[in-house]
């Protein structure tokens, strides 16, 4: 079930007329479905994600877009016209590879110019703009160099420049970061945030990396198994998920199952919880996500709490800035509760096997009906 | 396979090379010998050579064989990579089983059969036999290694920079002349090098399908040999296998410096 | 809707095209002309058979020719012993020669496979080599040494092992030395391949798992590079059969093998038909491997590395 919630939230500016828009795109691989019947409509300026686990039809999806495949079914909009008849190398749609695909045989300075060769622009103008862009990744004066003499955080750049120098309508980039280490991509995804908003080009990454999707994007379009699960902006997506699949698959979350009593409370098998609203549906069953960091942990029953229970802790892990423990409730089930070490000391300051109590407010639970 | 060779895979290896290179070596320090006997070391001498410089038969087959040669190895190679992209990037096409059929079996095919049968065809089709018979025939022969040769590099062509291209604005057939072509070449090269070869080479089917006045090298030198040992066609030998060996060389050395290690750098893989 | 993208453009036409037609006039073709011919008689004409194929004289032509087709090259290689014989013999030197390239050939290929990444290429190169210099040249070097007065008797004299020169050349074991030298590398680079591909982590796998290296060869490396063997058996067996110059030189006279006696039927005995029922004979004799390997080729084509 896929819900887009506004399509002008976050970051995203200029018009609200959808750019791209996949209209009931099917595509098969021989039996094999890769993305099933799937509607989607991506803004003009944004910085749009494509989130998934790995078989789950983003990439296919992309390179339905840049016209690498074509689909089975359904159309492809772009400003309102069907490309699916249009070959890859007409599309004003350029890809950043994973494996950057650098040309070998041709220099820095080939290698970004190819594609206004391609157009058969003027020499002088083909010079001016790929200086332009060597500027702008930060690689002037490596024009000459051939691509073997160049770093992997290097090659990356020449691959963002070669794929951006022709102002595409849409700069698709396919796991940009996977090759990079930890440091190098934290880096670079601010630098890909601050060129999408200087340059205004719409962006669509796929990417495996939930941080890395939260962080860059405007919204994100979450896929399981080729269907849309949710697309919104990333706090929508962590506060809000639609499905227990979504509130699971980004981030941590406990899901407690319980049926809706009266206005604001449902019964649970560790008795009647606290929560925000009344449930809206009459769906006999409903579920509670709670994010581990919204739980607070204490040694005493917490006064006055909406929500407590009483457990003992079962595993602790310790993760530098944050430490996590897993804590066993009265009827066996395990609670994921979150909290930041602000302690000078750095040790937890519980051990495995304490009673602790455990509260959070009613607004802090997700209620989910799917 | 990484592990380092035990003392067996080290003997075992420089036998092997040993077998291999013994008797070339052999011929070759002979074509120097002053003595004709091969048991009597007579010093050293270039007799042969000079005498091989006179030999009007010889060298007028020698340098038939060339031209045969490098007109149907440059033959062989156009054929030859053609069909390699026919079975590498047409897909499915009808008659494809047929097609690969007819290009694998010249690898295996007993040369007496592929002679007979092209000799034949030349009669039916009342072709006087000679020159150009003999480059149809070697052309036939060697393009199926050339197509091997140049197939297998194309299926381990990393397709990305193709659609690298095309994504950028490139026409699929600009695409594989500007990008492909370029980066393939050093298998093309070492296709046309073993076509050359394998032409320079022939003996049987060059003695089928040849006519009078087309005497190639190695029908000059088996009939030569039948009658024994001599010394000068250790010379002519001798001559044969440096320029083969240079060109090898040389081609090897090209590839070396060419687009496999650059393409594997390119794809960011710190290796 | 449904995309279909069938429609091939003329570039690509050609370029399946042209090769096509060469092979399927200059390889294909011919074939179809060798069975014709052995279905001919013999007759001292130009050419030198009976019946010619004449278009011109219409469908009697047609008729005519087809009833005076027959059978006598083919009973010929039936009856007189000589053709069984030197199918057997030549059948006989190639499994023993193949399967002494696979013995010797096998270690080479596995001595290179562990070598040192950097020393491979020479390796390859230092086999491929002696290949690519004439293959005429390289026997001959070998009658320089086998013959009576040539090097190996002078070696085994000074060495007191034999007494008087012995006859190495015209006999069996010259031919299977020939064998052995010229095809060696037919063997050992579809094995190198093989070997090469095989991941290391394998048998690190196997060692782990408590089994010592000799038996892991056994039972890991071995079953995978079979491919690798198979390739290299069919791509010595099946032409091995049909050779003419190393027997021919290195051999004796007392037995032929088929690539011999095709040879001398053609051009000592000018009996074109019969030469042609012996090559029809041998292709039908070899069909089975011939389309053996040509299916190993497709699955490569297709499927590519493990």
């Amino acid at each position: 079930m896929a819900t887009d919630s506004g399509a002008a939230r976050g970051r995203s500016a200029g018009e609200r007329a959808p750019l791209v828009r996949f209209e009931a795109i099917s595509k098969r691989f021989g039996a094999v479905p890769a993305v099933e019947t799937l509607t989607l409509d991506i803004v003009r300026g944004e910085f749009f994600a494509l989130l998934g686990p790995s078989g789950c039809g983003k990439t296919t999806l992309l390179r339905l877009l840049a016209g690498f495949e074509t689909p089975s079914e359904g159309r492809i909009l772009l400003d309102g016209a069907d490309i699916v008849d249009v070959p890859p190398h007409r599309r004003p749609v350029n890809m950043m590879f994973q494996s950057y695909a650098l040309f070998p045989h041709l220099t820095v300075e080939g290698n970004i110019a190819f594609g206004l060769r391609q157009d058969k622009l003027g020499r002088d103008e083909i010079a001016a703009r790929v200086g332009e862009m060597l500027e702008l990744v930060r690689l002037q004066g490596f024009g000459a160099r051939r691509v073997h003499q160049l770093s992997g955080g290097q090659r990356q750049r020449v691959a963002l420049a070669r794929s951006l120098i022709k102002r595409p309508r849409v700069l698709l980039l396919d796991e940009p970061l996977a090759a990079l280490d930890k440091k190098l991509r934290a880096e670079t995804q601010f630098e890909l945030m601050e060129l999408q908003r200087r340059l205004g080009t719409t962006f669509v990454i796929v990417t495996h990396d939930q941080e890395e999707a939260m962080l860059v994007a405007d919204r994100i379009a979450v896929m399981n198994q080729g269907r849309l699960m949710q697309v919104a902006a990333p706090s929508e997506i962590y506060e809000r998920p639609n499905s227990r699949w979504v509130a699971e698959f980004i981030g941590e979350a406990t899901i407690i199952e319980g049926r809706p009593a009266a206005a604001g409370r449902i019964d649970t098998a560790l008795g009647p919880l606290s929560i925000a609203d009344g449930v809206q549906s009459s769906a006999k069953t409903v579920w509670l996500a709670l994010r581990p960091e919204k739980i607070v942990i204490g040694m005493q029953r917490p006064k006055d709490a909406a929500n407590a229970l009483a457990g003992t802790i079962f595993e602790i892990g310790y993760r530098g800035e944050m430490s996590t423990y897993k804590v066993r409730l009265a009827d066996k089930s395990l609670m994921k509760v979150a909290v930041a070490n602000v302690g000078a000391r750095g040790r937890p300051p519980y051990a495995e096997g304490d009673a602790v109590w455990l509260s959070w407010p009613p607004d802090a639970g997700i209620i989910l009906t799917s | 396979m990484r592990r380092g060779p035990t003392s067996f895979n080290i003997v075992a290896v420089a036998i092997g090379l040993a077998f291999l290179y013994l008797p070339i070596v052999i011929l070759v320090v002979y074509s120097f010998n002053a003595s004709r006997l091969v048991t009597v070391w007579g010093g050293w001498s270039l007799a042969w050579y000079r005498e091989l410089l006179h030999d009007e038969a010889i060298l007028g087959a020698a340098w038939i064989s060339l031209r045969v040669a490098a007109l149907s190895a440059t033959a062989a190679t156009v054929l030859g990579t053609l069909a390699a992209v026919a079975l590498t990037r047409m897909g499915r096409f009808r008659g494809r089983l047929l097609f690969s059929g007819m290009v694998y079996a010249p690898l295996v095919m007993p040369e007496v059969i592929t002679g007979l049968s092209l000799l034949l065809l030349f009669v039916a089709l009342d072709l006087d036999r000679g020159f150009w018979t003999v480059a149809v025939a070697h052309t036939t022969l060697t393009t199926c290694f050339v197509t091997v040769i140049v197939q297998s590099r194309l299926l381990d062509f990393d397709r990305t920079l193709e659609e690298a291209a095309m994504d950028l604005g490139c026409p699929p057939v600009k695409t594989f002349l500007t990008i492909t072509l370029p980066l393939i070449v050093p298998a093309i090269a070492a296709g046309w090098m073993l076509a050359f070869s394998l032409s320079l080479d022939d003996l049987v089917i060059a003695s089928f399908t040849t006519g009078p006045g087309a005497t190639t090298l190695p029908i000059r030198i088996y009939s030569e040999v039948r009658l024994g040992v001599k010394p000068e066609i250790n010379a002519i030998c001798t001559i044969m296998i440096a320029l083969v060996a240079a060109g090898t060389i040389a081609s090897s050395l090209m590839a070396k410096r060419g687009a496999s290690r650059r393409e594997r750098a390119a794809l960011g893989v710190q290796v | 809707m449904q995309r279909d993208r069938t429609k091939r453009s003329w570039g690509a036409r050609i370029v399946i095209l042209v090769p096509y037609l060469w092979l399927a006039v200059f390889f294909l073709a011919p074939f179809v002309i060798v069975l014709k011919i052995s279905l001919s008689q013999s007759a001292l004409a130009q050419p030198p058979y009976l019946p010619v194929f004449d278009l011109a004289a219409g469908w009697q032509g047609v008729t005519a020719f087809a009833t005076q087709l027959s059978l006598d090259s083919f009973r010929l290689l039936g009856s007189d012993a000589i053709y069984l014989l030197s199918y057997l013999k030549s059948l006989q030197v190639a499994a023993i020669s193949t399967a002494l390239l696979f013995a010797l050939g096998y270690p080479i290929a596995y001595g290179m496979a562990r070598a040192p990444k950097a020393w491979q290429p020479a390796l390859v190169m230092a086999v491929v080599l002696p290949f690519w210099t004439s293959f005429l040249i390289r026997i001959y070097a070998w009658i320089n040494i086998l013959q009576r007065d040539g090097l190996l008797n002078d070696v085994l004299m000074r060495m007191h092992v034999i007494d008087a020169p012995a006859a190495w050349l015209s006999s069996d074991t010259a031919i299977y030395i020939g064998v052995v030298y010229s095809y060696l590398p037919f063997m050992v680079l579809p094995l190198y391949a093989s070997l090469e591909k095989m991941d290391e982590s394998l048998l690190e796998a196997a060692a782990d798992l408590g089994c010592p290296a000799w038996k892991a060869f056994w039972l890991i490396t071995f079953p995978l590079s079979l491919p690798g063997a198979a390739a290299g058996a069919l791509l010595s067996f099946i032409p091995i059969v049909g050779e003419f110059v190393i027997p021919d030189l290195l051999g004796g006279s007392e037995s032929q093998m088929i690539g011999q006696t095709l040879w001398i039927e053609f051009f000592s005995n000018r009996d074109w038909p019969v030469a042609s029922a012996i090559a029809v004979a041998l292709l039908g004799l070899l069909l089975v491997p011939i389309l053996f390997y040509e299916r190993l080729q497709q699955r490569s084509l297709e499927g590519g590395s493990a």
